[in-house]
């Protein structure tokens, strides 16, 4: 082993610690919806940094957090498959709602609406987590991630059309649990 | 088009991602089509409020803690090998003096080891200096060749009084002065120019008045060569090449006035 080799590691780590830790909590929110659980989340991200910190050399694009997530969604299947013999915890029987009335009533920011606001985020996190598999996958990297249909695709492996009709039905989903609960409140 | 296929479309259309020529037409479908119109209001309202939502979730501070440790850190090997490298047989003489010194050097070891971090973070926070003072209008803030005006403008700016020696005549052309900001202290910086490269050399006080050779180290492209002399730390950041460098480091110390 030449005598500098784990010097250039280190610096090799400091430079990957500058680009890859500010993901930290993307990659951890990730890891939360796809996995639902937060104790395999930790493993799966940490799993994943290991992972990307391997193959840094190598990285060349595309930007740093499409990367990370490429290689935590890999992490978190192979956390399914070794699952899969445990049964089937997702949820794809969320009631079809069949009205069509609109669902969100644009509000003023009074402090009660704001509690409004707290309880919905809970309560969305709540439906999103019970998405099938590549709709909660899909709509977690659009609509927290901000990613485009581009960067999701390449992801996820699969092409722009099938992001688009899966986020079409996750977000239909959504709409339905959401009327289903308020309709339950009531 | 289809209202299924409508349906699918819209949300392309919410997200900015439809090209002119498809948003046009679901667009046009929309406008002769109610239901699709109030599911377009609809999801469009649900997009705007899940954007307002905090659905993330934060990675727990032991995450981070065990991110951290799992990368490579310099392990004492490392630095003993990179301090000593020069002069490996000085090495073999601590050996032979015996197990008094080596208990002595082991704790010298551990300073270092708890040191490194330290010296790691100033020394990329000089690099950046460096990198800030060569964007437009952040090089000099006394423009003078001259030492004797570059110097007594240091005065009362700093706990410090910069040594500036003019080494025009070695082939290093004084420029002027900065107050810079670097370990969360001020500090200051004689800049120089060899051809059309910057020299940054920055001086900060230290507490200890030892001296301690020159090391030469890269960062981010840019050498750096830092030792210790009169109370003093130099930092001489450039991207001149390594030998160039150390030959300003050596001119510089060379021609500074003795302590006074």
């Amino acid at each position: 082993m030449p005598f500098n080799s784990s010097g250039e590691d280190y610096e090799r780590a400091q430079r990957f610690r500058d680009a890859a830790l500010p993901y930290l909590d993307d990659a951890y929110t990730l890891a939360r919806y796809l996995l639902r659980n937060a104790d395999d989340a930790e493993d799966a991200v940490q799993e994943c940094y290991l992972r990307a910190l391997k193959h840094f050399d190598s990285y060349r694009g595309p930007a740093m957090k499409p990367w990370l997530f490429a290689i935590l969604r890999n992490v978190c299947r192979a956390e399914y498959a070794r699952r899969a013999s445990s049964p089937a915890t997702d949820i794809d029987d969320i009631p079809e709602g069949a009205e069509q009335t609109p669902l969100w009533h644009e509000v003023q920011d009074t402090p009660e609406t704001q509690m409004l606001r707290e309880r919905d985020a809970s309560a969305v996190q709540k439906i999103v987590s019970a998405l099938g598999e590549p709709f909660r996958e899909t709509f977690v990297l659009r609509e927290i991630h901000n990613l485009s249909y581009r960067e999701i695709a390449d992801i996820v492996a699969a092409p722009v059309g099938t992001v688009m009709s899966r986020l079409a039905r996750a977000r239909a989903m959504l709409r339905s649990a959401w009327m289903a609960q308020e309709e339950q409140q009531k | 088009m289809t209202c299924d296929e409508a349906e699918i479309l819209l949300h392309a259309l919410i997200d900015n991602e439809l090209d002119a020529g498809h948003a046009r037409d679901v667009e046009k479908h929309i406008a002769g089509c109610p239901d699709c119109a109030a599911a377009l209001a609809a999801y469009r309202e649900m997009s705007k409020a899940v954007a307002g939502m905090n659905l993330r979730y934060a990675a727990p501070a032991g995450l981070r803690q065990r991110i951290e440790a799992s990368l490579p850190r310099p392990t004492p090997q490392t630095l003993v090998t990179r301090a000593l490298a020069p002069d490996r047989r000085s090495v073999l003489r601590g050996f032979a003096m015996g197990s008094g010194l080596s208990a002595l050097a082991a704790t010298g070891l551990i300073a270092i080891v708890m040191r490194n971090d330290g010296e790691q973070r100033v020394l990329s926070e000089v690099v950046t200096a460096h990198l800030r003072s060569l964007q437009a209008g952040h090089l000099i803030d006394v423009v003078s060749t001259d030492q004797h005006t570059v110097k007594p403008w240091f005065n009362g700016k700093l706990d410090v009084s910069p040594p500036v020696v003019d080494l025009t005549a070695q082939g290093f052309t004084l420029i002027g002065g900065r107050l810079d900001y670097v370990d969360a202290r001020s500090i200051g910086a004689v800049v120089y120019r060899r051809r059309q490269h910057i020299i940054n050399l920055f001086v900060a006080q230290t507490a200890n008045t030892e001296r301690h050779a020159a090391k030469m180290e890269t960062m981010q492209g840019f050498n750096v060569r830092r030792w210790s002399e009169q109370g003093m730390n130099f930092w001489a950041v450039s991207d001149i090449g390594p030998d160039e460098l150390a030959e300003f480091g050596e001119k510089f110390e060379a021609a500074l006035p003795a302590s006074s």
